[in-house]
């Protein structure tokens, strides 16, 4: 049985339908990507998921249990934790304060070993702990984003467009550490358009196409596949690009 | 000098009071961005619990302090209860909504509240009972300080620290501030953001409940449109302080509190109101987000 089970999800805004039936399943301990164009639907995905977003139609199930009508509080009780697009930390609160905050549903003394963990994982953020979240490099504010949802001691971590606006050398250190992260258990679905890096660290890939699943299939097949080379690789000749 | 000290005691006094409520506007603003225009009736509200309290609801014979502390917390319990319901009648259905339409009902709520107060207590002046506190009046180096004034400046304070210290060093409050910021991402922490509007609409209330029982014993009379002249003043202090951030309501609050105090003993009472909005001007003319406040005034 699957860890996440998302089946004929339908997510409207108004009147545009932003998704538009879309099943996919995530198994205990693997790591899946989204891949997708701007506009596709992940962030949407992403956001239902969560329970920030309330769903027109479909199921979401969480390890055998339906959370498709749960608040996003209940929904990161139950082991979903996400880090969003845009990283989103909280400027005017320390980087200790963001990190403490991600353990907010954990009894406090619990979260210290999280935080060690978060700490060892990401050095940068321990040597930052008492500045102002705003006022960190954006790779760094990434960093809290992901040891802010890690602080959860989530089952399932969503990640949101990692690698957005980020230096390459930077986005390859935060690659490193999700492959870090999964390596302790932690299931990982990740939205990305930096193809080629997410389905290196992927186990499976799904395509998402203005609102649908085209395309599912194993991350080495997707990364093979001249029709996703051609889209999503920009092809051929940049093959070479991070 | 005895006048100059005279003034600081008054406007300590009448400083802590209108930093005591404008909390209650500044904090609602912070998680809601949105002005709660009955918050100052609210707090006047509070005022006449406590005046029933005082006068006697209870038959005579007791001791005068321990009444007016009873009256403080039936005050304060019930404008919380009386915020929570504001907050879920009027605007938890409008959340979503235009902005115009939750700035309506605050003003439906403030006028509501206010020809409530008149329907309850008449709309003549009511005079609080003397003689229930020690009549003690200090003297230092010519100026004098009553018993009332001592207790309102270190209640004010006391209870400005501990909001302090709660929501800077509490799981809580750091959840209140994270809320204030972004809402969508402090749900991704798990924290039930409904949960945290609420806290802020029973804290708010509490204190301008006090505010306002305060300002019944400072000045020994209540009247119904009360909510709306220091509500007024509490606001400015608010957003002279920068609205949303707490330390800016208490700094406004006492700067207010002293500048009135300053106008009324140096140049005239009845300059006050424009004296006030001269200082909100210049303050606003400098830094447009207020002493305190980051942002620059966005969505009204
Ligand atoms: N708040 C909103 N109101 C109305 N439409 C929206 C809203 N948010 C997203 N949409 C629309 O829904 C569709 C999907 O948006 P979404 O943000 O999920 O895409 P995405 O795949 O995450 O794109 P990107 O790669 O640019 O982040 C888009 O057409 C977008 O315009
Ligand atoms: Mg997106």
């Amino acid at each position: 049985m699957s860890l996440l089970e998302i089946a004929d999800l339908r997510v409207n805004y108004g009147e545009i339908e932003a998704l538009k039936g879309v099943s996919l399943a995530v198994a205990q301990g693997e790591i899946v990507a989204i891949l997708g164009a701007n506009g596709a639907g992940k962030t949407t995905l992403m956001r239902t998921i969560s329970g920030l977003l309330a769903p027109r139609g479909g199921t979401i199930r969480f390890d055998g249990a339906e959370i498709t009508k749960l608040g996003a509080d209940r929904i990161v009780q139950r082991g979903i934790a996400q880090s969003p697009e845009g990283r989103r930390v909280f400027g005017t609160l320390t980087v200790l304060e963001n990190l403490r905050l991600g353990g907010f549903t954990r009894p406090r003394g619990e979260i210290m070993g999280s935080l060690d963990f978060v700490l060892g994982l990401f050095p940068r953020l321990a040597e930052r702990r008492a500045q102002f979240a705003g006022t960190l490099s954006g790779g760094e504010q990434q960093m809290v984003a992901i040891g802010r949802a890690l602080m959860a001691k989530p089952r399932l971590l969503l990640l949101d467009e990692p690698s957005l606006g980020l230096a390459p050398i930077i986005v390859q250190a935060i690659f490193r550490s999700l492959r870090e992260i999964a390596r302790t258990g932690v299931t990982i679905l990740l939205v990305e358009q930096n193809a080629r890096m997410a389905l290196k660290l992927a186990d499976r890939g799904y395509v998402l196409e203005v609102g649908r699943i085209v395309l599912a299939d194993e991350a080495k097949r997707l990364l093979a596949s001249p029709d996703i080379q051609a889209a999503y690789l920009g092809g051929e000749s940049s093959a070479h690009r991070v | 000098m005895g006048t100059f000290i005279q003034q600081v005691i008054n406007g300590l006094t009448v400083g802590g009071i209108y930093a005591l409520i404008a909390l209650g506007y500044t904090m609602v603003y912070g998680v809601l961005r949105l002005i709660n225009f009955a918050h100052g009736d609210l707090c006047i509200l509070g005022a006449f619990v406590g005046l029933t309290m005082l006068s006697g609801a209870l038959g005579g014979g007791h001791p005068g302090p321990a009444l007016v502390l009873l009256a403080f917390v039936v005050a304060v319990i019930a404008i919380s209860v009386a915020g929570v319901a504001l907050e879920f009648v009027a605007y938890r259905p409008l959340r979503k909504a235009d902005r115009l339409a939750a700035v309506v009902s605050a003003l439906g709520a403030s006028m509501l509240i206010e020809n409530g107060i008149m329907l309850i207590w008449g709309p003549e002046v009511r005079v609080f009972p003397s003689g229930l506190l020690p009549a003690t009046t200090w003297h230092v180096a010519g100026a004098s300080i009553s018993f009332v004034e001592v207790m309102i400046i270190i209640v004010s304070v006391v209870l400005m620290a501990a909001l302090y210290g709660f929501v800077n060093h509490t799981r809580f409050g750091t959840a209140i501030r994270a809320a204030a910021i972004d809402q969508d991402a402090a749900r991704l922490m798990g924290i039930n953001v409904n949960r945290v509007i609420s806290s802020v609409f029973v804290i708010g209330p509490a204190l301008g409940a006090v505010g306002g029982l305060f300002i019944g014993l400072y000045y020994r009379e209540a009247y119904f449109t009360m909510g709306w002249t220091y509500g007024l003043n509490a606001f400015i202090a608010a957003i002279i302080g920068g609205i949303g951030n707490i330390p800016g309501a208490m700094l406004g609050g006492v700067l207010l509190g002293l500048f009135n105090a300053f106008a009324a003993g140096y140049v005239s009472s009845s300059w006050q109101n424009a004296i006030t909005f001269a200082l909100l001007i210049a303050i606003l003319l400098i830094r447009p987000s207020g002493l305190l406040g980051e942002r620059v005034a966005e969505k009204v």
